[in-house]
């Protein structure tokens, strides 16, 4: 495995050449928190935020998407025809991203490529950019990423690993992708390998040991849907919710959206925005019928989604990646760690679990 | 406030162990520095699990909206006015509920303290006037009154206006605040510099509807914002449906909106949307002389007609 060296002071002008080929992606710090923004000529990469304060998913995945545009000029020959519209699938790269949010790319492309079907706006989205990771040094307390399968140094959805090592960054190469993004930026000077290795993996068990909050998910496949489906904690775990979509937009891993036409005089859009499943019209039939028409079954199928029902389906872990997003930005303080606990130590029949 | 919580459990085991309610409302100790969470007690070795400090800013109300037992609720000032309105707009029972009244002096605002703070905060220690911050390599003794949710340090109702119980006894009131100098800044905007005024304000909206959500005066079987026939609003990002929804929810706030603070409080991209409803808060004040949720018994003005209005446009 490749390993490069990149000087601080070769850090600015480097990213000034990748302009030339990639759109960038950074963390930028906006009013009292930092997001994942486009960056322009002259702005740098803010890597000293802890963590975003929203997911990076919308770079791959944006809120709202338009796909088709249609006329309704009867006068027009094409009129009432679905025309793709103009996408950008050029080169970007998303610089400063933290392995947690990488990880969850490859989660969520379970749901967007898969055998049966492949979404195309994802998809090609996906395959031009390129993941050029952050070690991630500082660990909020409610991370817990190394028991949700990754961890702070965890390389495996990246393209390239960069690792703060003092005056210089160092970049662990993880796939073509990555290796191109170097060239371009003309960083090209490698290091013994086996040596950095060495360091890497003791710097990595050093950021690893700051983690300090788990989760328990051994049980959660083979307990019975149904027992958890029934359990009794759902009542006191649902009764502070609000059934706001915060969780669900600031997870990495949610990717549920609706679908809507816009029209605007003759002119008309089919767009697709993120949908929750905590909102009430997320199920609503056309009968009126809502299957899940109480706070409880919605707060119910939000974690038995992430928790079993992925579990179930994909065998690839649970639908999270341990950002803790969700915990710091809850307005009532929900916190999955809990509801986590309950699940994975729930006994048929009984009342409550210990966490 | 730290004191209360004898008291608040002491309240709350006996109306459980009386039979009086069913279910006391209150807050347990959160999992993060700042936060608590709105819980519920059925027994009382349940409601051991109560804390009460100055994290307790969810506007509990909100959990009343159309339930059917008999309910004990922890209630500051805010939540006792909302209470108000909740009867007046027939939400719940008077003789439902037993409420018991929390004097407040305040709920400190855990985004602004965050703010304060380049790194993560660990822990936050509290006493009657002050809190403590620590985290890796800092530690910062604040007064309260410094850093108290901007709804809290201008409140004039700090005392609950309707109470059944009380856990201690009322507290001063502030007199001497100006409720409105940031809604009198905006106002002498001109149209152009408004609209761009909102415009930044609302643009990190993510439509989680949060602030529509935490707030006990939303509570539609059906928002405007979630009617599919026919649609209203547009769900995308376009500037025009999100003004339109914030717009339309302040609106609908007109004369009801406490100033309670839950939903800038629940805002997660911190967006003050409080600017819209203090607005019209200041509106019913010069125009009717009114403050919401202060009397069950006098219907809102925007519920009643007199033939006397000044205005003309209405005779």
């Amino acid at each position: 495995m490749k390993i490069v060296q990149i000087d601080k002071e070769d850090w600015e002008n480097g990213i000034k050449k990748l302009f030339e080929v990639y759109r960038l992606f950074a963390p930028v710090k906006e009013a009292d928190f930092h997001n994942f923004k486009q960056i322009e000529a002259g702005q740098l990469p803010d890597l000293s935020c802890l963590n975003t304060r929203l997911s990076p998913k919308s770079i791959i995945y944006p809120q709202s998407e338009v796909m088709f545009k249609y006329s309704l000029d009867e006068n027009e020959e094409d009129h009432h025809i679905l025309k793709e519209v103009d996408k950008d699938y050029s080169p970007q790269a998303v610089i400063g991203i933290r392995p947690c949010d990488a990880k969850a790319f490859e989660l969520v492309r379970l749901n967007f490529d898969s055998p049966d079907y492949k979404d195309p706006y994802w998809l090609n989205a996906y395959e031009a950019t390129t993941l050029v990771g952050l070690a991630c040094e500082s660990p909020c307390s409610s991370c817990f990423c190394t028991t949700a399968g990754c961890g702070p140094y965890h390389a495996e959805a990246l393209d390239l690993l960069l690792i703060d090592n003092g005056d210089q960054y160092w970049a662990k190469v993880i796939s073509a992708k990555g290796e191109a993004f170097l060239a371009a930026a003309g960083w090209t000077v490698a290091v013994e390998e086996q040596t950095a290795l060495k360091e890497i993996e003791v710097k990595k068990r050093a950021a690893e040991d700051k983690i300090s909050a788990f989760v328990k998910t051994d049980k959660l496949r083979e307990i019975e849907t149904n027992d958890l489906y029934t359990a009794a904690f759902w009542e006191e775990v649902s009764f502070s919710c609000i059934n706001c979509g915060t969780c669900t937009y600031v997870c990495p891993t949610c990717w549920c959206f609706d679908i809507q036409d816009e029209n605007r005089g003759n002119r008309g859009c089919r767009m697709r925005n993120w949908d929750s499943c905590m909102y009430p019209l997320f199920t609503l039939h056309g009968s009126g019928h809502n299957p899940r028409g109480t706070q409880l079954h919605r707060v119910r199928q939000r974690f038995m989604h992430k928790l079993k029902y992925f579990v179930d389906k994909y065998d690839a872990g649970i639908q999270c990646v341990g950002c803790g997003r969700c915990i710091r930005l809850c307005p009532v303080n929900i916190d999955i760690r809990r509801v986590c606990g309950y699940m994975n130590s729930h006994v048929a029949s009984a009342d409550t679990c210990e966490v | 406030m730290l004191s209360y919580i004898d008291k608040i459990k002491e309240i709350s085991k006996r109306l459980l162990k009386e039979g009086q309610v069913d279910m006391v409302i209150g807050f347990r100790k959160g999992t993060l520095p700042m936060m608590n969470e709105p819980h519920f007690a059925r027994s009382p070795e349940a409601v051991e699990h109560f804390v009460w400090d100055s994290n307790c800013g969810i506007n509990l109300c909100n959990y009343l909206t159309s339930r059917t037992e008999k309910i004990g609720i922890l209630a500051k000032g805010c939540d006792s006015r909302n209470i108000v309105t909740h009867i007046i707009e027939n939400k719940i029972k008077r003789d439902q509920i037993v409420i018991i009244g929390v004097p407040c002096k305040g709920m400190i605002d855990r985004r602004k303290i965050s703010a304060m703070f380049a790194g993560e905060i660990g822990e936050v220690i509290e006493d009657d006037n002050t809190i403590t911050v620590k985290g890796k390599g800092f530690e910062k003794t604040i007064d309260k009154k410094d850093v108290l949710q901007q709804n809290c340090a201008l409140c004039i109702h700090r005392n609950p206006v309707i109470h059944d119980e009380m856990v201690a006894d009322a507290i001063e009131e502030q007199t001497d605040v100006d409720r409105y100098t940031d809604v009198r800044e905006i106002e002498a905007l001109s149209p152009q510099e408004k609209a761009t005024y909102f415009e930044k304000l609302l643009e990190p909206c993510i439509r989680c509807y949060a602030c529509r959500n935490a707030c006990p005066l939303c509570y539609c079987p059906t928002c405007f914002t979630d009617e599919s026939r026919p649609q209203w609003v547009g769900k995308g990002q376009d500037l025009t449906d999100v003004s339109t929804f914030h717009f339309l929810r302040a609106y609908h706030c007109a004369g009801r909106c406490t100033d309670c603070g839950a939903c800038e409080r629940s805002c997660p991209v911190g967006i003050n949307m409080r600017v819209f409803t203090k607005k019209l808060e200041k509106d019913c004040l010069e125009l009717f002389g009114w403050e919401a949720g202060l009397d069950p018994d006098v219907r809102p003005p925007l519920d009643t007609y007199k033939p006397g209005d000044p205005d003309d446009f209405i005779k």
